[in-house]
């Protein structure tokens, strides 16, 4: 197992020099000049020329990946050229805010969406478990902008009950917080519901039908004995494999709340970075996510080895 | 082996252990009411072991789960009663039920592996049901569970409890699943094909463990088989299902050397007798197939595919009648006289059952005796099938390995072999043994590490994608499983137009696949039909056409008729039988039935742990003197003779790693008739029995034939 994770890790490193490269050769393609962009339509050629020899855009690019990537791994993440700050702890303060949205969706979505399906599931072909899988496959298809767009117009505009925009003010307590983050995480929740809901639905029912699940109901066990103890474990297999998938295309997957609330995440600083050209922030999200997304699904895999002895001792 | 008499008779106040009657089942499909169980009556004493024969698809399974109230959530009872005790199983609450299950009944399935939770370790499954059903704290569970591990005669139950069932062998699982069953006394035991799907020798060892628990735990038994080697084997009494009827029932011996329902007389014909050859005698078939779930049927529900049949059994159906006695002709003139009634069914008995020992639903008994032979085609001799002198096929010191990680398992280890023109090699031995290697190395699928397969005199290329177009047509494979190897999307005519396309010699491709399919007896009309649509012998006969569209030289049947019923797997052992005589061919036939080997092999190799133990004629090997591995395999099979009074070998341990075999002689560690250390330090040599018949042992033959000539093996050692 150790073995496993370890070789995992090591993974890690090839694909995210090859996500870097990617970014770095996609921001080359974009369209627009850098130096052109920060100083604006008026200034001088000779002046944009200069700031782009400044911050090294005239060399080739492999030359500048290479001087990027060597101060990368050190720790030194660079200058945004947008905010004219430090990237690392811009970054890092984005990737906070996006973490505590996503684990706010998370938390409340990731325990109801398995106790749905797994109810669905043992309640099959029952009329509630149609009521559960049709809702569930609906919410699915509609999208995160309009749903969001939706929640805004009713909830907020319209009600009043919730608030517009997804940050409190200055200085209210951390517990504030949640209250305004409840609007921009529900579009996340109705698009991971359905998913997660219907993955524990089909792994329930999977099971329900194994000879082992006779086995421990012709043993006499009692009902709870018999879905806690035989049928969840080996159910929830597949669902937790999704999950893991599902948190890191959450955090990248941010990108249209955060952007449609004005949320200082990650993904709102990835599109602002992208479409100003700023390379070094661009660099850098991405990167975390990156790493994000592959260490959830680590932890998937291992959740999955723990559920199941075969893997965890064959590893 | 030791028949535990039924210990009570029907004056015996105790209700009995299982008491079915009348029942009726239903399943629900698609809005179709079709009736699996059809008024079904039996009765089990305290202590008694009643087997329930029948092909799939009769109901046997069905019974058993409506025994124990876990019927699919589409099938209904219908009418009729089950009472387990004296209680009817229907009136139990909920609470009541659970009890129920697992204290008074309990379950041994046909497939451990699957009936095990993979994520639980044996001893927490073990220990379940401690737990549940005597309120046990877990530590006290767990030391029941061990001492349940133990009556199992599990080695080594501490560790065992640890483990989780992947761990086990197949043999172990099964024990571990009787453990469970048997935990908390239950007085009926349901087994549904307890070893189904185990090698012989593991078989063997359930069998002995199920016979010896008998005698201790005082359960009565239902044992669910289409196997009638193991009911001969464990039962007093006998029932036989058909189409959801019981058509026969009483004691197992009577039923099985003087059946009198024509089901039952086609059934003991079908299977290959121990020792028998295809040119001693052509295997009875059954004519037909089993009526699809619903299918309307006219009286008697056998008359369709009855050789016997008259118009009268379809006038009326008959009814259990006792036998001996004149309820058959009684029932047969009331029938005549009374008008039609082919559709109604009479779930009423003409005697009450426990009244006689015997009954059977035909109204012609008497005759079941004379029943008369179907004559299949009776396999040549060797000779007259034009096999020379010269080899189809050599294998010489073919080796092939696998890696496992970091391990390195050899599969085949130094296999040589030769095959003539219109010859059967039978290949025997347990999973694991190489069998399936070695014919995917003759037919290409893999490729040999090292050694040579020489095909009419030419080297063959490893790998099928590098032979010649030749090669590829004249050698041709059959596989265990026609439904994964027949495309489901193409009708049965696309799959062999397009084998006979890519195999075939040239002429019209349609009247090619016209004789095809009529020399593998498929009718025309299921030619536009998919695969599906076919019952699993049609599959497997279109199986066997699409592989001699190119009429090869050499077909490899890989367990060609293992997971077919038994009528049908005469039918189709026939067929391949018929084909050789016509073709030619030559066959290597692969399978884990020894009976089956016998009957249809011209030579027979057997197989331990890669190396080629043992080859020579099927009837060399059957006979002393032969390799003490075969000695044991043989001694493992149930058969229908009840003047049987073989010893079973047990063998020791379970099979080693083919990644560290042992040293020496390779079986010495599980060898009854070890030497001692020269089996451990010396590999054998092959020793010559008779011209043609070698085996690797070091007991030279003479000490071999002395030694299994009387009755006793030399050192009989129990697992």
């Amino acid at each position: 197992m150790a073995r496993l994770i370890g070789r995992r890790l090591l993974l890690m490193v090839p694909t995210l020099i090859l996500v870097s490269i990617l970014v770095f050769a996609l921001a080359e393609v974009l369209p627009g000049n850098l130096g052109r962009f920060i100083l604006g339509p008026y200034a001088t050629q000779s002046a944009v020329d200069q700031l782009n020899h400044n911050l090294g855009m005239d060399k080739p690019i492999y030359t500048r990946y290479v001087e990027w990537a060597g101060h990368f791994v050190t720790g030194h993440w660079g200058t945004s050229y947008q905010y004219t700050t430090s990237v690392f702890p811009l970054v890092m303060r984005a990737l906070g805010n996006s973490l505590l949205l996503a684990g706010f969706a998370l938390v409340i979505i990731v325990p109801t969406s398995i106790l749905v399906g797994v109810y669905a599931g043992l309640r099959r072909d029952s009329i509630l478990d149609r009521a559960i899988t049709i809702s569930s496959l609906s919410m699915t298809v509609i999208p995160e902008f309009v749903s969001g767009v939706i929640l805004i117009v009713v909830f907020a505009v319209t009600l009043h009950w919730l608030p517009v925009q997804a940050m409190p003010p200055q200085g209210s307590p951390f517990i504030d917080r949640f209250y305004y983050l409840i609007l921009p995480a529900i579009p996340l929740m109705l698009l991971e519901l359905g998913y997660i809901a219907r993955m524990a639905r089909v792994g329930t029912v999977q099971v329900l039908n194994m000879p082992y699940v006779r086995t421990a109901v012709l043993k006499g066990l009692p009902r709870r004995r018999v879905i806690f103890g035989h049928v969840l474990r080996n159910a929830l297999v597949p669902t937790v494999t999704v999950i893991g998938s599902q948190i890191g295309w959450l955090i990248g997957g941010l990108v249209v709340v955060e952007t449609l609330f004005n949320y200082p995440g990650i993904g709102n600083y990835m599109v602002n970075a992208a479409l100003n050209h700023d390379l070094p922030l661009l660099e850098a999200c991405v990167l975390v996510v990156a790493v994000l997304y592959m260490l959830s699904n680590l932890i998937a895999d291992i959740v999955v080895a723990f559920l199941n002895p075969r893997i965890r001792m064959g590893g | 082996m030791s028949v535990v008499e039924p210990q009570v008779d029907s004056r015996d106040p105790a209700p009995a252990a299982l008491d079915v009657r009348d029942l009726e089942v239903t399943f629900h499909r698609r809005g179709r009411d079709l009736p699996v169980l059809k008024g079904v009556t039996l009765r089990i004493a305290p202590g008694e072991a009643y087997g329930l024969v029948g092909e799939s698809g009769c109901g046997k399974t069905t019974l058993a789960m409506a025994a124990l109230r876990y019927l699919a959530s589409n099938g209904t009872v219908d009418a009729g009663q089950v009472l387990v005790e004296g209680r009817d199983v229907s009136t139990l609450s909920d609470e009541a039920l659970r009890k129920w299950r697992g204290e008074a009944v309990a379950m041994v399935y046909q497939d451990p592996a699957a009936a095990l939770s993979p994520a639980m370790r044996i001893g927490d499954q073990v220990a379940e049901v401690f737990r549940y059903h005597e309120g046990l704290s877990k530590a006290e569970a767990l030391k029941r569970a061990r001492e349940s591990l133990r009556r199992v005669a599990l080695p080594d139950p501490d560790a065992t409890l640890r483990r989780y069932p992947f761990e086990l062998s197949g043999g172990q699982q099964q024990r571990v699943v009787i453990a469970m069953a048997l935990a908390v006394n239950p007085r009926l035991l349901v087994l549904d094909e307890p070893t189904t799907g185990l090698d012989a020798t593991v078989e063997a060892e359930i069998l002995d463990l199920i016979e010896e628990l008998r005698g201790r735990i005082h359960a009565a038994i239902l044992l669910i088989t289409h196997n009638l080697g193991l009911v001969a084997r464990l039962c007093e009494r006998v029932g036989v299902l058909y189409a959801g009827r019981v058509v026969e029932e009483g004691p197992a011996r009577e039923i099985f050397t003087d059946p009198r329902h024509p089901y039952t007389m086609g059934l003991l014909r079908c299977v290959p007798r121990f020792g028998m050859n295809k040119t001693d005698a052509a295997l009875q078939t059954i004519p037909g197939t089993l009526p699809a779930l619903g299918e309307p049927l006219e009286g008697c529900v056998y008359s369709a595919r009855c050789p016997m049949a008259k118009p009268v059994c379809i006038r009326r159906e008959p009814d259990l009648y006792a036998w001996p006695g004149d309820g058959g002709p009684r029932g047969r003139a009331e029938a005549e006289a009374m008008p039609p009634e082919p559709a109604a069914f009479s779930p009423h008995h003409a005697n009450p059952v426990g009244e006689a020992a015997r009954h059977a639903r035909c109204y012609f008994s008497a005759e079941v005796a004379q029943m008369p032979h179907l004559t299949p085609v009776l396999a040549t001799s060797l000779e007259a099938r034009g096999a020379t002198a010269g080899a189809v096929l050599e294998i010489d010191d073919l080796v092939r390995t696998f890696r496992d990680g970091r391990r390195k398992l050899t599969a085949v280890s130094d296999v040589s072999l030769n095959l003539r023109r219109g010859e059967t090699f039978g290949l025997v031995g347990e999973s694991g043994s190489g069998k399936t290697t070695l014919a995917k190395c003759v037919t290409g699928l893999i490729a040999p590490d090292s050694g040579t397969v020489t095909f009419e005199g030419k080297r063959l290329r490893a790998t099928a994608g590098r032979r010649s177009q030749d090669a590829l047509r004249a050698i041709q494979m059959v596989f265990q499983n026609p439904d994964s190897t027949l495309n489901p999307a193409w009708s049965t005519r696309a799959i062999l137009t397009r084998a006979v396309r890519k195999l075939g010699s040239g002429g019209s491709v349609r009247a090619k696949v016209d004789k095809l399919s009529a020399d593998v007896r498929v009718e025309p009309r299921f030619l536009i039909q998919k695969p599906s649509d076919l019952s699993g012998g049609q599959k497997q006969r279109i199986a066997i056409a699409r592989a001699f569209a190119g009429d090869p030289t050499l077909v490899v049947c890989d367990e060609p008729a293992s997971a077919l019923d038994v009528s049908v797997q005469a039918s189709i052992l026939n067929l391949l039988v018929e084909l050789q005589t016509n073709e030619q061919v030559s066959y290597v036939f692969i399978s884990h039935d020894l009976a089956v080997v016998r009957y249809i092999s011209d030579r027979i190799g057997v197989m331990y742990l890669a190396e080629l133990i043992e080859v020579g004629s099927a009837e060399e090997v059957f006979n002393p003197p032969h390799h003490p591995y075969t000695e044991a395999l043989l001694s493992s099979i149930p058969t229908l003779d009840f003047g049987d009074r073989r010893e079973r070998i047990a063998l020791r341990g379970t099979m080693p790693s083919l990644s560290e075999p042992p040293s020496g002689c390779r079986f010495h560690t599980r060898c009854h008739r070890t030497l001692g250390d020269i089996c451990v330090e010396q590999e054998p040599p092959v020793q010559e029995a008779a011209p043609g018949h070698t085996y690797k042992c070091h007991i030279p033959p003479h000490e071999l034939l002395a030694a299994q000539a009387t009755a006793e093996p030399a050192a009989p050692i129990k697992a």
